[in-house]
């Protein structure tokens, strides 16, 4: 059973190297196109550590929004504008170096925040249920007022777009 | 002859677990885990490329009956070699690919298409305890795992650098995304009365007297069946929904730039698709491997296999939608319906069964009524060009 356990280990350090190396790809690669798919695969990894972590419901989500909402959404973006797709663009300009120096500094700081932090593991939060069922109970009890606010934003967000992407009616001539 | 018919019903479980206590005597516990998902895995691997063979045949003869001509007969009795033959034809054909294509992402598309086709059959249960990983989401991993096919399809088109494949490409994106939005609604019934995203429990909850408690013989189920399973054939690209790679206007679509087995690999993932669409289908509504007499496995391929010969009917008798249509199809027709099928299942699990099944037929009457007039086609009167001629 060890061996297993450390295959699973290594396993979920691979997955995290190469949701890194594909991260990397998305910020490095000059066609538009490569890019999104490297961000697909990123993406699809990080369901992977969703599964790890027995998230199962969120690793679920994770891919069927992002991978198939909004990497096909992006992907179609790019398709339609068919002149970008087959150029090579640069992705970096002369403001690299600061950019690189602000972040080092952010990173520092959020590691120094992480290992400061004490991340109690207590008994409530090892028995807390994260399956489907558990998850439909909060919505529709504890979290039910967010989660009702969240659809109403939605549907007026569903509703602006129709009115954006709707013609002007063609005015009527004397 | 209950004995018998109990053994028949288990006989790939029971063969499974005589193969791991066989290991289990001289091989330690870790060994016998691997080989637990070992053994699974390569039912399935073997199972999908199998399933998809046979299909080619069977969609080929029955096409054949339906077109008054006999179909493939030549290799073997019936033509049952004839997909060992295609097989060897895809092996040694030229491999082409176009001087100006994406070389990487035009090798790895038709390779990623098999990928999630062959994951999905991961959660359908092919009989009682067949189900190779019985997953508390099971339904959602269904939904997100068939979602990635459109990345690969994406990955076909853009990469043959060619305008048909670009079009089939963009056809492709606009129709799945379409018709994954009915799709899952058209499920949203099945878990609510099972209460549950696990497919095993969707079938258990179906048993009933003789496992003829199938959901889709109530007004819900019906309506939920006919909308899932008419998204699960726009789903998997085949006619009447098959703009994506219409031959007469785009020469083959997305795969017009492959040729030998990587075009091969594209229609085994088309193949594949049509299977588990037609299983989960089966598992949603018609009762899974639930039904009397019968071993479990017989039931359910027998169910599937009946959804497929549907879907190469549809093949034979409907001719191809227009875009438009298509769209106007998942966004006006069958969307509200199947927000109206929701409503009326939670009316059903609240009101006595005499009452419900009168109130749903209504309701259901009433709002077909409606959508049929809502959608009706605007056809402009015909005018006279006087100054045309």
């Amino acid at each position: 059973m060890e061996l297993l356990q450390l295959g699973a280990k290594f396993g979920i350090y691979a997955v995290m190297a190469a949701i890194l190396v594909f991260a990397l790809g998305v910020v490095t690669f000059r066609n538009l196109f490569h890019c999104a798919l490297c961000l697909a695969a990123a993406l699809i990894g990080t369901a992977g550590i969703y599964i790890a972590l027995q998230a199962e419901f969120l690793a679920g989500v994770q891919i069927l929004l992002y991978v198939g909402g909004v990497i096909t959404l992006v992907v179609f973006a790019i398709m339609l504008t068919e002149h970008l797709a087959g150029k090579t663009v640069r992705q970096n300009n002369a403001q690299s170096l600061p950019a690189i120096v602000g972040l080092a500094g952010f990173v520092t700081a959020l590691i120094a925040l992480i290992l400061k932090t004490p991340w109690p593991v207590t008994e409530a939060a090892l028995k807390a249920k994260t399956s489907a069922m558990g998850l439909g109970e909060a919505l529709m009890g504890t979290y039910v007022f967010p989660f009702e606010v969240i659809s109403i934003v939605l549907l007026a967000a569903l509703i602006g777009t129709v009115v954006i992407a709707k013609k002007d009616a063609p005015e009527e001539r004397p | 002859m209950e004995n018998i018919g109990s053994f028949i019903d288990m006989i790939f479980v029971t063969a499974k677990a005589w193969i791991l206590a066989l290991l289990g005597q001289f091989l330690p516990v870790w060994i016998v885990v691997l080989a637990s998902i070992v053994i699974s895995g390569v039912a399935i691997l073997c199972l999908g490329p199998v399933i998809m063979m046979y299909l080619t045949l069977l969609e080929r003869k029955v096409i054949g009956r339906i077109q008054n001509r006999y179909g493939p007969n030549r290799v073997g009795i019936w033509g049952l070699l004839q997909p060992i033959a295609d097989g060897i034809k895809m092996f040694t054909k030229e491999d082409i690919v176009p001087a100006n294509a994406d070389k990487l992402i035009h090798l790895l598309a038709p390779i990623m298409t098999v990928v999630p086709a062959l994951m999905i059959f991961v959660v359908v249960p092919f009989g009682r305890q067949m189900t190779a990983a019985d997953l508390n989401i099971g339904f959602l991993y269904f939904i997100a795992v068939s979602s990635i096919t459109i990345l690969p399809i994406f990955m076909a088109s853009w990469s043959s650098r060619n305008k048909y494949s670009l079009l089939g490409g963009m056809r492709t994106a606009a129709q799945l995304i379409s018709y994954e939005v009915p799709m899952t609604l058209a499920a949203v019934p099945a878990i609510m009365m099972s209460q549950s995203l696990s497919t095993n429990t969707i079938v258990l909850t179906q048993a009933g007297s003789f496992g003829l408690n199938w959901f889709i013989f109530t007004p819900w189920g019906i309506v939920g069946f006919i909308v899932f399973f008419l998204c699960a054939t726009a789903e998997c690209n085949r006619p009447p929904f098959d703009l994506p790679e219409a031959e007469s206007e785009l020469v083959a679509g997305f795969h017009t730039e492959y040729s030998g087995m990587k075009f091969a690999l594209f229609y085994m993932a088309e193949y594949m698709n049509a299977f588990t669409l037609c299983g989960i289908a089966a598992t949603l509504f018609l009762g899974g491997w639930q039904g009397p007499f019968l071993p479990s496995w017989v039931w359910f391929f027998g169910k599937t296999l009946a959804l497929i010969c549907i879907m190469i009917w549809f093949r034979g008798t409907f001719p191809r939608f227009r875009v438009d249509h298509l769209m106007a199809f998942a966004w006006k027709f069958l969307l509200p319906l199947t927000l109206v099928n929701i409503l009326l299942t939670a009316l059903w699990q609240f009101t006595s069964a005499s009452a419900a099944w009168l109130f749903s037929i209504m309701i259901l009457a009433a709002m077909l009524y409606m959508l049929v007039k809502l959608n009706r086609v605007f056809v402009p009167e015909k005018r006279n060009y006087v100054l045309a001629d």
